[in-house]
């Protein structure tokens, strides 16, 4: 840590500081890794990650193909977790549903993160009709449960990818307006604040160079729990039929045709439903310590 | 160009004889919670935080604006410096009429310094970049010219260059006030407004900042508006000071007069509150008895009255203005009594009843 | 660090002796564990406070003042312990008791008030039934008889219309009145000795004034002893009749107030002194104390204020001083006293 020295064409010259605001620069950089949360949630996601991309090279099988003289056999070496109702690899399916879920829902996190971030802004900085405005919306989406009202909107806008974005974003940028509208609410009472508007300084700005920075890493953390939901969101829309549409392969639908087989081939349902709930520990575990380490203060 | 001479170049005097600033019948209140809520509790709806307020700034002069919790001083320290809207009277600076709304180039001649040295820098931006985007912004220096010139206003406050890539956090309270300084004057403001600079730092510190802020103004003739509760900080670096109470102003006069002579109760009672290092206080009756007047239950007629140990029955009836006497107009004073050559009788006993 | 001669003798600093001194801490020391070290917050602070007068402790932000008083009563934060020294309260050593001993003697022998009233008094609970507190759990008095002990403290203190008042909460007051309060409950159960956070920072100038008087009014009247920790000089010189002022976790001077403030002997009261602004004498320029406070974790080696010390010599980088006792009960920690003392009188022939 350079110390900050001083010489003074006025007054006194001051030594090197040392005094306390010096000694709270380092923490947040320097202790990441002594997270245990962090760490765990960081391992389990780095690995499904991995495999899920590295797909391919891992399996050889097309997660489409139907091989219909092999339909729903057991665990075995040519199919290590066995094959479903159609005869295509389970292993190889679990994987590239992975790549989907995975991908559709961290895509899904941005844009209610960035519109409820921008809307939530807007509503805790100009306050008046424009906030009251604001969160009399966000009343009204809360009003509804968040699957309920997902799954309804799909159902409406027609099951697929696309509507998977569309229904979360309308649903989720609420819990982010919130959340960036009650930091912002505090934040701009801060004199920084004052001093960048009696510097002239354009409100678009303030909120933008000098407002965001300060509050966004609550956003952040919130939305790896929120990923989490997206994830449990997708999965259960598939599920329903309603998500990422067959033959495509991904976690819901395999959870759901696997069910009439639950008594004798176990593995079909139940190793997809396993994936959902090891990813979402993965990425609540982030999230915690995401949490622990961005919190203000000592 | 030098940075005191560029700095200095936009402060020669114009060519008017006015004051920099003049504030006529300023008034800023503040609507609070219910209307319902405060009837029932027989207090007013609104707050008046400063209640008709005239003040001039000559220029090159430092003024202070003194006063207690609750005075209005900072509420019109904002209001002067384009940060708190008034609800009416007018400001105007070098004769122009400030509008509601001031354009960027107005906003930029009042710059203000802030009492909290941990809440005035943004944390997330390097004083370096601070200072780049206001020069920026406001075009004060060519684009290539900036870096230099930010370097040169860090040497006008004594901080390195250093400093440039610091980030707030890797200073001392002491430090921050001067980057906060900086800040100020980077863009070359005709005005600066401190509001209490040096409260919240440590006794030693206090003193390097009013030492640079007296050389300031030495070196750059700049004008000087403080607000402070410390009288002596007030008396150190101000040639006037304006005495404030429950959004009034209640006293002005050149610092020197005010101290030796104060025509008003309340700043008399101020300062023999003072504590001295040099003897004790003696007795026990306080030099201002009982607490201030809610803001929201003003007394009627003179507002100190409640407290005030020469409190006649017209003092109950009219509230006293702000007038001067003819052998000395530069001092002005808001009592019944202020010029009065023989004193009113002293209430033998205050009523300490607070009316909050 | 230093050992024995760290500490001093005890016996007689203010002629009174031993046995008057109500309050007798020696060589205390806390230390705080931090992610970066062990910080030192008090090290080797002695001190006597006789029965019936008030002692001024004073220092900026990280002097350990405050630790120092917080150590006495024993509410410490949960990371500082005291490592070494005694506290003695009436022949009791307050160090070697449980928290279950201390808190039979805190209310009725020992006090102490601080600085936010806001936050040091419950705002949910009313203020006459936390004045009465103390009295019903310490004293063994009923409701009624503690409420009537409440609403006399309560006009002891300055509060007006207590019988009213005895029924509002915190925040219906302002913030003199709240402080009021405070004093009101530690009073509430006749200690001897009322320990003093800067009670008067967060007040008006008018408001000080009041509340000043009114604590030295009640420490006149009735022999109730004060440690009053403030980094404001002359609301020291308002209450107090000895002061002591702490650099760093140590005391670097001792004496009475006016001795202290009128004629420093260290350096450091010199520069405190010095670069206040004096309401009564405007100075054309104030002298600033150069550089910053130093580490806790790693003091500077000898004396501990010599980087920032125009008087400093070499045996200053080597030595560190103890408070060494000067004539008329006085005690400086300058090996080089001599000189500062030049210095005020130089000065004083000035002006």
């Amino acid at each position: 840590m350079s110390a900050i020295s001083i010489t003074g064409t006025a007054g006194s010259p001051e030594s090197s500081p040392q005094a306390g605001p010096a000694e709270r620069a380092q923490p947040r950089r320097r202790q990441w890794y002594r997270q245990p949360a962090l760490i765990a949630g960081l391992a389990i996601i780095g690995v499904i990650l991995i495999l899920v991309i590295a797909a391919p090279l891992i399996t050889s099988y097309n997660p489409d193909a139907q091989n219909l003289q092999a339909t729903l056999s057991g665990f075995s070496a040519k199919h290590w977790l066995g094959t479903d109702q159609e005869g295509r690899d389970t292993f190889t399916r679990l994987l590239y549903g992975g790549r989907i879920d995975l991908q559709v829902a961290f895509i899904a996190v941005l844009f209610p993160f960035v519109l409820g971030t921008i809307l939530g802004s807007v509503a805790g900085y100009f306050g008046g009709w424009v906030d009251i405005i604001i969160m009399r919306l966000v009343d009204i989406v809360v009003a509804f449960p968040f699957f309920v009202l997902i799954i309804a909107l799909v159902f409406v806008l027609g099951p697929g990818e696309r509507s998977i974005y569309i229904a979360i974003t309308l649903v989720g940028w609420v819990s982010y307006a919130r959340i960036i509208r009650g930091e912002i609410l505090v934040a701009k009472r801060q004199e920084y604040v004052l001093a960048a508007q009696s510097g002239g300084l354009s409100n678009l700005r303030i909120m933008g160079r000098h407002l965001l920075p300060n509050v966004i890493t609550q956003a952040i953390v919130y939305a790896m729990s929120d990923i989490v939901q997206d994830i449990l969101a997708i999965v259960t829309l598939s599920y329903l039929g309603l998500g990422i549409q067959p033959p495509t392969a991904d976690w819901g639908t395999m959870i759901s045709d696997g069910q009439n087989f639950l008594t004798t081939h176990w593995q079909l349902t139940t190793i997809p439903g396993l994936a959902v709930v090891i990813t979402g520990l993965g990425l609540s575990l982030i999230g915690d310590g995401l949490a622990d380490l961005l919190r203000p203060g000592q | 160009m030098s940075t005191q001479q560029a700095v200095t170049a936009d402060l020669q005097p114009s060519g008017e004889a006015g004051p920099l600033l003049a504030a006529t019948g300023l008034s800023v209140s503040f609507q609070l919670g219910s209307a319902l809520m405060a009837r029932m509790r027989h207090e007013a709806h609104v707050l008046h935080a400063v209640d008709g307020v005239d003040l001039h700034i000559e220029r090159g002069e430092a003024l202070a604006l003194v006063g207690e919790s609750g005075s209005g001083k900072s509420t019109l320290a904002r209001a002067l410096a384009g940060l708190q809207r008034p609800d009416s009277g007018e400001i105007r600076m070098d004769g122009k009429l400030l509008p509601a709304r001031r354009s960027r180039s107005d906003q930029r001649k009042i710059q203000m310094v802030f009492q909290d040295p941990y809440s005035s820098l943004n944390p997330r931006m390097t004083v370096g970049g601070m200072l780049h985007e206001l020069l920026r912004v406001h075009h004060i220096v060519a684009g290539n010219e900036v870096e230099s010139y930010t370097r040169e206003l860090l040497g006008l406050v004594g901080l390195t260059e250093e400093a440039v890539h610091a980030y707030p956090r890797q200073f001392s309270g002491g430090q921050r006030q001067r980057v906060a300084i900086a800040r100020a004057l980077a863009l070359r403001p005709e005005l600066l407004v401190a509001d209490e600079p040096v409260s919240a730092l440590d006794v030693s510190v206090q003193a390097t900042i009013l030492n640079l802020l007296q050389d300031l103004r030495a070196e750059l003739g700049l004008t000087l508006l403080l607000i402070s509760h410390n009288l002596a900080v007030v008396r150190h670096l101000c040639d006037r000071t304006a005495v404030m109470y429950l959004g009034r102003i209640i006293e002005v006069a050149p610092t020197e007069t005010l101290f030796a002579r104060p025509r008003h109760p309340y700043t008399a009672g101020l300062l023999a509150a003072i504590p001295r290092m040099t003897f004790a206080a003696e007795g026990d009756a306080p030099a201002v008895q009982g607490d201030p007047p809610s803001p929201l239950r003003i007394p009627s007629g003179c507002r100190f009255r409640t407290r005030c140990p020469l409190a006649q029955p017209i003092c109950e009836q009219e509230d006293p203005a702000l007038t001067s006497s003819a052998s000395d107009p530069a001092h002005s004073a808001a009592c019944h009594f202020a010029f009065a050559s023989v004193p009113p009788q002293r209430r033998p006993a205050v009523d300490e009843r607070t009316t909050s | 660090m230093g050992g024995q001669g760290a500490g001093e003798q005890v016996v007689g600093e203010y002629g009174t002796g031993v046995h008057g001194a109500l309050l007798q801490v020696s060589d205390l020391r806390v230390e705080i564990a931090t992610r970066r070290g062990i910080v030192r917050a008090v090290d080797g602070v002695s001190l006597e406070v006789p029965s019936g007068e008030a002692v001024g402790l004073v220092g900026e932000s990280g002097s350990g003042k405050s630790m120092t008083l917080r150590a006495i009563i024993g509410v410490l934060p949960p990371e500082a312990r005291v490592t070494a020294g005694q506290i003695m309260l009436d022949g009791i050593d307050l160090t070697q008791l449980s928290n279950a001993q201390l808190n039979k003697i805190r209310g009725p022998k020992i006090a102490m008030i601080f600085q936010e009233p806001m936050s040091a008094l419950n705002p949910v609970m009313r203020v006459g039934q936390q004045i009465a507190e103390g009295p019903q759990v310490h004293l063994g008095m009923n409701r009624a008889q503690s409420a009537e002990r409440a609403l006399e403290l309560m006009r002891r203190v300055g509060i007006p219309d207590p019988e009213r008042r005895f029924r509002s909460f915190p925040h219906e007051f302002s913030g003199g009145m709240r402080q009021r309060v405070m004093i009101a409950i530690a009073l509430s159960c006749e200690p001897s000795l009322i320990l003093c956070d800067e009670p008067t920072t967060a007040l008006d100038v008018t408001i000080q004034d009041q509340i000043l008087r009114l604590l030295a009014k009640l420490c006149r009247e009735s022999g109730t002893s004060l440690v009053f920790v403030t980094h404001d000089l002359p609301v020291v010189a308002q209450v107090c009749h000895q002061l002591a002022v702490m650099y760093a976790g140590k005391i670097v001077e001792r004496g009475t107030v006016q001795e202290v403030l009128t004629e420093p002997s260290h350096p450091y009261t010199l520069g405190l002194v010095r670069s206040a602004p004096d309401v009564d004498h405007p100075r054309s320029s104030l002298v600033a104390i150069p550089g910053s406070p130093p580490s806790l974790i790693s003091p500077p080696s000898g004396c501990r204020f010599h980087p920032r010390c125009k008087f400093a010599e070499e045996d200053c980088t080597v030595i560190e001083p103890s408070l060494r006792l000067l004539d008329s009960g006085r005690a400086t920690a300058c090996l080089h006293f001599e000189r500062c003392l030049e210095a005020v009188r130089a000065e004083g022939a000035d002006r």
